[in-house]
């Protein structure tokens, strides 16, 4: 037993190399966490009277519809009705913005396109403004398969958030794919680990009591994992975002989704 | 204004049970929890939610601090004759909503 043990303490100073199975989960074995919900959480998301979701969304909607100043569009202004304009946007973001010559998502969009087009202050990170025009837009393509843009400029950003994903950080030394690549499907104490796809985002969450988007949740896996989290919209979540929705696709998107 | 989600059927027969379902967007904060600063947050909840039917009350419910945001309240009745349906909640800091549907009944 001692011996055993004065085994174990001598190689418990270095860092064990990185074990993760390479293999990423096949698109047929691609499950939403909508699959491993209870049922009434699941029935609270496909009821469009109880999904609170829903609140958000009519915010996002009187918003894509008010122009920010007198003399300046409003985003039905320059696109039209979102239903057809929006229609399958979100599931092919993030994507590259010429302007800025780097990788962009939705949320760095449409604060973008307010501070382009309208003239207006980008908003602020999980406000209630921008996750119900986020919502909204991303609500138009409910249903719709996830894509992967064949654009050749957002192979950095895929490796770069390959390589987080993969990466061990924080001071349990996990990284995402420890957990959402080699244990989904099994139990982290009560809960279920998912595969981590972002397929319902900004999605409503039980524990948030609100909305939040995908920003916030691996602001919150990160935190569990107790490493320091990237700051809202930092080039390395809209990598990982990026990342995860190659991962994803082609499940369908479910803005807005509930999650526990 | 805070946003409200409410279904009432189109249509129903007389004497039918329908299901009313009523949700309002509302943090109900609980007054237990710090704030960023430390300091406990004022209490800031939904206390009464009533649903009157042809100004006759039908339903009444009081909320408590355990109660999750944006309260969803459903319940049913019985359909006697067209009318209107009055729902008003009711909460601290004077918070009062109030929003009607109407029900026919074939």
């Amino acid at each position: 037993m001692l011996a055993a043990l004065a085994t174990g303490s001598a190689g418990a100073g270095e860092i064990p190399p990185a074990e993760i199975p390479p293999s990423e989960i096949p698109p047929a074995e691609r499950r939403s966490s909508f699959d491993g919900m209870s049922p009434d959480i699941q029935a609270m998301q496909r009821d469009a009277d109880a999904n609170p979701g829903l609140l958000w969304l009519q915010d996002g909607a009187d918003l894509w519809s008010t122009a920010p100043a007198p003399d300046r569009p409003a985003c039905a202004g320059c696109h039209g009705e979102a239903a057809t304009a929006m229609r399958g946007v979100a599931a092919r973001y993030p994507t590259w913005d010429e302007a800025t010559a780097a990788p962009i998502d939705l949320q760095g969009r449409i604060n973008a396109c307010r501070r382009r087009h309208q003239g207006a202050e980008p908003y602020a990170y999980e406000s209630r403004e921008l996750l119900g025009l986020t919502a909204y837009v991303a609500a138009q393509s409910a249903g719709l398969p996830i894509t992967t843009p064949a654009d050749a400029r957002l192979g950095s950003a895929r490796s770069a958030g390959r390589a987080l994903f993969t990466r061990r950080m924080g001071q349990l030394g996990l990284s995402c794919a420890a957990c959402h690549d080699g244990n989904h499907g099994r139990r982290l104490g009560a809960a279920l680990i998912p595969q981590g796809h972002p397929t319902g985002y900004p999605l409503y969450r039980l524990e948030w009591q609100g909305l939040g988007s995908v920003q916030r949740r691996l602001r919150n896996c990160m935190t569990g994992m107790r490493a320091e989290p990237f700051a809202y919209g930092a080039p390395e979540f809209v990598a990982l975002e990026r990342y995860l929705m190659d991962r994803a696709a082609p499940l369908p998107m479910e803005t807005p989704a509930v999650r526990p | 204004m805070a946003r409200t989600l409410i279904n009432v059927p189109k249509a129903a027969t007389a004497g039918e049970v329908v299901t009313i379902k009523t949700l309002i967007s509302h943090p109900m904060e609980t007054g237990f929890r710090p704030g960023a600063d430390g300091r406990i947050r004022p209490r800031d909840i939904i206390t009464d939610f009533t649903c009157l039917y042809d100004g006759e009350p039908v339903f009444r419910a009081e909320l408590f601090p355990a109660a999750a945001a944006n309260p969803y309240l459903t319940f049913t009745l019985r359909a006697t004759r067209t009318g209107t349906l009055t729902f008003t909640w009711r909460g601290d800091n004077g918070f009062v909503q109030t929003e009607t549907a109407t029900l026919t009944v074939t």
